[in-house]
């Protein structure tokens, strides 16, 4: 599969990321979430958009990271995904880049656990580097992975 | 024309069409099981309805290519040119039958003896085929009249005259891009050959046919059209401008009503489905000689297009199913001792926000004993997996593709597609089958289908500020509590909160509790001031839900919740509310479980007790009872029938009076005598007992029970716990008072007797008065 070359990017603590600008549905505002009790942490609610509701991941929370200082709203980057639209919530959003296909690297050997699935690797930017995610394991749920495992 | 052959016709070209792409893939890939399963469903499909139809000569051809792919399916043989081409003749032959039918409704003069003969032949193994002569190439076994198009893979034979008219139908079905585009020559050649009748037949319609999809798009637009509203409903509440809210008021009642007539036409009911199966049951049982009576509830439970589309066929097979292997023969049923003809009912109902469809047969059941050796002799399983399953997972892997246990394959089924077909299909919306079966007696089959896209009248409660909607439909009633009887009525038995209701104990679960909800400070400290108690049925059992505030009740559309949540079970989906925003839908059987009102093992006590019961068949298998446990004297374990508690009471020990020498108190402005069971029953233990304790337990524990009109009062030293048991295993009773022992939760456990216990006390008058002095 040819490596996708125009990403949209986005943010997460001064992080760079980005993912296949294909996938990516629409880039919009902070949207009011409906907290889902139970639901995996990484869930962080529903949004209702234009009448479709959309499940927001804190993809903050799925790589890791600390959580989003209270009080600051986060962006969405809605996916398209087999079962139905996901959105990516997101600090800020970047431009949409186009990058060179030798550009990239694969995560070092030291990049380990759970994030390592859902980083596919970097692209080498002038001064920084473009984290390239795996879309549909970043919106899979830990909970989910488990279940598919057993399952399989 | 018949409705059932006009939609057999649309349905089956469109199969058609699939299966010609299919099996050219096929011949690409030929070790691809699922495309082979696919082919393989598609034409077992074909068969069975023409089957019941009564196309007999179809049948026939359909038959022969179905066994040949089921031996290609069990890899007996592998798939070569020769056979690719002998399934695309048939599928032409098939074709060429279902034009004959939409023209005449009969499938045609030709049987295709030769075409028949070649799918026979294709079957054997090259070995079995040795002996007999080496069939010519590809080329030369032209289906039907050899026609020269059809040596080139039979994909053009269709293009024969007879053709047109099937093509006719399907084509003035709609001009939707579902339909593949087709070749413009077919339809010259239609019009040519002038079967301008059949273009003519159809009557002035009174209907037309959408795509499903554009009415999803409009749905999704309404939505975004009912929130424009709302918007600007709330922006001229704000203005105070006639000539404003005279328009708004009327965008409110049009958008509204828009709302409701767009979600309608996506709504048909099951009896759409249903009301075909008379004659599938009828026919299918005729040609087997079998009688069947079937009887059909809930026809008019609605459901959503699509999801009735997606039920048609599992529902079909399963009811076929159940016909052909479920209901014995006449002379099998009189020699069990059941009515020589079989009872078939179909039941749809809305149940925990879900569509039920039981289809239960009274014929011989499953029995799990083949089912296991059959799985263990295909290779399923081993036979020490096998030996370690429940009864309950040995009965779904009837679930699993190429499984059945049929003696023979029969004409109608027993090849094995069908019920993987029904799981694949079931699954593939979210649905869920179960299968419940007891030897002898029947068989079950439960379909849940869950309202993805369909209208749902809920009503909306909060719970520390948070919204969620239930189904109406599993609400029995709310009750309101007001602050000062919040403390006072609802009780508690070991910690459990319960409140009564007619007499009957109702087991509480706290919404916020049960969702971890964390309290919401905006909304303040005001729970304990009322509360409002939703009683909900999960299957057959009751339980209140506690919340904070109970609001309207509303339509709502469900939506599905994506991947991500499907491992919540309390909730069956989502919705967006008049505001814009998004509440959650509570899943009745879910909440119920996860609040252990319902747990998984009872719900499926039926199929795993199935042998316990057959030795006691007298007692009515379904009747569970609540039992209310407490400890009588000496610790001893007690249980009253909660149906014959009316009430929990606590007396403080002051309360008691002495009123000649009975005990009594005095109780909602009557009299109620007290029963002491430490005198009432029998001595025990060898050791005699303290006579009477000096300090008497304050307060003091009653139940208060009606018997033959009298309320009395029995004391008893603590109240363990509410259980629901069917109390089996019984043995007699050893002592006077007590109606016999019986095993409730897995402890012994003496069962009251209250007219025997009332008795005996009216009897002891005299002692009891010796101990009451003792009191004073």
């Amino acid at each position: 599969m040819a490596q996708p070359n125009q990403f949209c990017t986005f943010y997460l603590d001064k992080l760079m990321f980005g993912v296949d600008l294909l996938k990516v549905q629409e880039v919009i505002r902070y949207l009011e979430l409906t907290e889902i009790p139970l639901a995996p942490r990484v869930v962080s609610g529903l949004m209702n958009l234009r009448g479709q509701i959309v499940t927001g991941i804190d993809l903050r929370r799925r790589l890791e990271m600390e959580d989003r200082p209270e009080g600051t709203f986060p962006m969405n980057v809605v996916i398209r995904s087999g079962g139905g639209a996901v959105s990516l919530l997101v600090d800020e959003i970047g431009d949409v880049i186009e990058v060179e296909e030798d550009s990239f690297e694969p995560p070092p050997e030291t990049l380990q656990g759970k994030v390592r699935e859902v980083i596919l690797g970097v692209h080498k930017l002038d001064k920084k580097l473009l984290h390239v995610l795996d879309t549909d394991k970043a919106c899979e749920t830990s909970e989910r992975s488990e279940t598919a495992l057993v399952e399989g | 024309m018949d409705d059932l052959i006009k939609e057999f016709l649309v349905e089956s070209n469109e199969n058609l069409d699939r299966l010609d792409s299919e099996l050219v893939k096929l011949e690409s890939d030929p070790s691809s099981q699922e495309l082979l399963s696919s082919i393989f469903r598609t034409i077992h499909t074909i068969k069975g309805s023409c089957g019941f139809l009564g196309f007999a000569k179809l049948e026939k051809v359909a038959h022969a290519g179905e066994s040949l792919l089921s031996r290609l399916r069990d890899g007996k043989i592998s798939l070569t040119p020769e056979i690719t081409t002998g399934l695309l003749a048939m599928v032409d032959a098939i074709r060429t039958m279902l034009g004959a039918i939409q023209s005449t409704e009969q499938d045609g003069e030709e049987v295709y003896p030769d075409l028949i003969e070649t799918l026979k032949r294709l079957q054997l193994t090259p070995e079995e085929a040795g002996a007999k002569p080496q069939s010519p190439p590809a080329a030369s076994e032209g289906p039907k009249k050899g026609s020269p198009e059809s040596a080139k893979g039979g994909k053009n034979g269709g293009k024969t005259p007879e053709k047109s008219p099937a093509e006719t139908a399907s084509s003035s079905r709609s001009d939707s891009a579902a339909t593949p585009p087709r070749d413009p020559a077919e339809d010259n050649a239609a019009a040519a050959h002038g079967h301008e009748e059949t273009r003519a037949s159809g009557a002035p319609s009174e209907t037309i046919r959408v795509e499903v999809h554009l009415l999803d798009r409009l749905m999704n637009l309404v939505g975004e059209l009912v929130l424009t509203r709302n918007q600007i409903t709330q922006y001229s509440a704000r203005q105070n401008d006639a000539n404003l809210a005279t328009p708004t008021q009327q965008l409110n009642l049009l958008t509204s009503e828009l709302q409701e007539e767009v979600m309608k036409t996506r709504m048909q009911p099951i009896s759409n489905i249903f009301d075909k199966f008379p004659r599938v049951v009828r026919d299918v049982g005729m040609s087997l000689g079998k009688q069947v009576q079937i009887e059909m509830e809930g026809k008019e439970t609605e459901l959503d297009k699509s999801l009735l589309e997606a039920v048609k066929d599992p529902l079909t097979h399963i009811v076929r199913n159940s016909v052909d292997h479920g209901i014995e023969m006449p002379e099998q049923r009189i020699a069990a001792d059941k009515r020589p003809e079989g009872h078939l009912k179909l039941r749809a109902c809305h149940e925990g926000g879900q569509v039920l469809v039981e289809i239960s047969d009274d014929g011989a059941g499953i029995d799990v004993v083949r089912v296991r050796n059959k799985a263990v002799e295909r290779g399923l399983i081993t036979a020490q997996q096998g030996a370690h399953m429940t009864e309950r997972e040995i009965l779904n892997m009837i679930f699993l593709p190429g499984f059945s246990t049929a003696e023979k394959v029969t004409n109608i089924s027993g090849r094995g597609v069908g019920m993987d077909v029904v799981k694949t299909n079931i699954d593939r919306i979210n649905g869920s089958v179960e299968l419940q079966s007891r030897a002898g007696k029947g068989t079950t089959v439960k379909i849940k289908i869950p309202l993805t896209l369909a209208i749902v009248r809920a009503v909306i409660v909060q719970s520390n500020g948070r919204r969620f909607a239930i189904p109406q439909v599993s609400i029995q009633e709310l009750v309101r509590l007001d602050g000062d009887n919040v403390q006072s009525e609802i009780e508690q038995v070991h910690g459990v909160p319960v409140y009564r209701i007619r007499g009957r104990l109702l087991p509480l679960v706290y919404l916020s509790k049960e969702l971890k909800l964390k309290k919401n400070v905006a909304v303040g400290n005001q729970q304990d001031d009322a509360a409002n108690i939703v009683v909900l049925q999960a299957d057959d059992h009751l339980f209140g839900l506690v919340v904070d505030e109970i609001n309207d009740s509303e339509e709502i559309v469900v939506k599905p919740l994506s991947n991500q949540l499907k491992g919540t079970k309390v909730f069956a989906g989502a919705t967006i509310m008049g505001d814009g925003k998004v509440a959650l839908i509570l899943d009745v059987v879910g909440l119920a479980q996860s609040a252990s009102i319902l747990t998984e093992s009872r719900e499926y006590a039926l199929a795993d007790k199935s042998d316990e019961l057959l030795e006691t068949e007298s007692q009515d298998q379904s009747e569970k009872e609540t039992f209310l446990l407490f400890s009588g004297p000496d610790d001893g374990r007690m249980a009253l029938p909660l149906s014959l508690l009316a009430r929990l009471e606590e007396f403080p020990a002051s309360m008691v009076e002495k009123s000649g020498n009975e005990w009594v108190v005095q109780y909602r402005g009557k009299i109620l005598p007290l029963i002491r069971l430490d005198i009432v029953l029998e001595e025990r233990r060898t050791r005699l007992r303290h006579k009477v304790k000096n300090v008497e337990p304050d307060p003091l524990q009653v139940l208060v029970c009606h018997d033959a009109g009298r309320t009395l009062g029995i004391i008893v030293e603590r109240i363990l716990d509410i259980v629901e048991d069917r109390a089996l295993i019984k043995s007699p009773a050893t002592r006077e008072g007590v109606q016999h022992a019986v095993v409730i939760n897995d402890r012994i456990t003496e069962l009251l007797d209250v007219p025997a216990i009332q008795r005996i006390a009216e009897e002891n008058r005299s002692l009891s008065h010796e101990h009451a002095e003792v009191i004073d």
